[in-house]
């Protein structure tokens, strides 16, 4: 691995790790606000995994002078993960809000935001259908 | 120069995340969300993706914000604390990062001008924007104009998920009044 190669990547591999930790919020914590901020945390880093593709070394940001007198040597990075990812962050936006309606709603019915809990709630619910309805329906009386 | 400011962005956003994991209230929990987005918003400026600093800064710190304040307000403050600490989050984790960065070792190196990311559409965007448009802005131009229909599908989404947010959390306020009287 030569060093032009690692510094080549090192971006890629920088938003990896970060995108890990947010996967690492989402799948070892148990509160819900707290899962939809690794979704958030893993989301950022997608955005700047794409937008790291987009860059051109020696490049400027792709918007032309006001009077549109264009120097041909100049470069400019490439608009279109630019576009895709705006468009990402308000549908993230969007799903962030849903995820967080849900949670309300959890909250109302069982009384908590922890995984933990409800799953205990759960299956405290369905003994006492089966006490109450035979095991026989398989847990689906 | 940029590759250290690069760096020393990427560490702040690391310290940023790992202060997320460890936090148990969850006002700082969404504050630190929210410097998080404005570490990336500061990220893309120096990649020069200046419109999608300005969202995310907007959209990202300012909005998911204030809907995760509004959650916890609705829900709970602190998170309680976990039972027993499991390997398996961490194994799994340590698998996919592993499988992706194994992924990137064919990229094309990062600001290469030859990579097939630059190659394709993107230069004639930028080479037809001024005629076909005449204003400058070329990622104003891509998701307004040429890709129109994008937009388009994303309005959709946001809209559904408006909807979404409706119906679920609509008759909260009345649900709520319901209860107190039979309580009373």
């Amino acid at each position: 691995m030569s060093m032009e190669f690692i510094l080549g990547h090192l971006n890629y591999w920088l938003f990896i790790v970060l995108m890990m930790i947010g996967f690492y919020i989402v799948v070892s914590r148990g509160n819900y606000i707290k899962k939809i901020v690794g979704l958030n945390v893993f989301q950022a880093s997608v955005f700047m995994f794409y937008i790291s593709i987009s860059n051109v070394t020696g490049g400027t940001a792709p918007i032309f002078p006001v009077d549109m007198n264009i120097d041909p040597d100049v470069i400019y990075s490439n608009p279109l993960p630019h576009v895709l990812i705006l468009t990402a962050i308000v549908v993230g936006v969007a799903t962030t809000s849903l995820g967080l309606a849900l949670i309300v709603r959890i909250r109302e019915e069982y009384g908590t935001i922890e995984e933990e809990d409800i799953l205990e709630m759960d299956s405290a619910a369905q003994a006492s259908e089966n006490l109450k309805e035979g095991s026989s329906m398989g847990g689906r009386a | 120069m940029e590759l250290f400011i690069n760096l020393f962005l990427f560490f702040m956003l690391v310290v940023t995340a790992l202060a997320i994991l460890k936090m148990r209230h969850l006002f700082a929990v969404v504050m630190l969300s929210g410097v998080f987005s404005l570490l990336c918003a500061l990220l893309f400026v120096t990649l020069d993706a200046v419109d999608v600093a300005f969202t995310e800064a907007a959209v990202g710190a300012g909005i998911s914000t204030v809907l995760m304040l509004g959650t916890m307000a609705l829900t709970s403050r602190n998170e309680k604390m976990p039972r027993k600490f499991s390997l398996m989050p961490l194994l799994v984790v340590m698998a996919t990062g592993a499988v992706l960065i194994y992924g990137t070792l064919d990229m094309p190196n990062f600001g290469s001008a030859k990579s097939p990311a630059q190659t394709h559409v993107a230069a004639q965007y930028l080479a037809l924007t001024p005629t076909d448009m005449g204003f400058p802005n070329v990622v104003t131009a891509i998701l307004a104009s040429y890709r129109g229909y994008d937009t388009l599908g994303e309005v959709v989404v946001v809209f559904t998920a408006a909807v979404g947010v409706l119906i679920l959390i609509g008759g909260l306020a009345r649900r709520r009044h319901k209860d107190e009287e039979e309580a009373n």
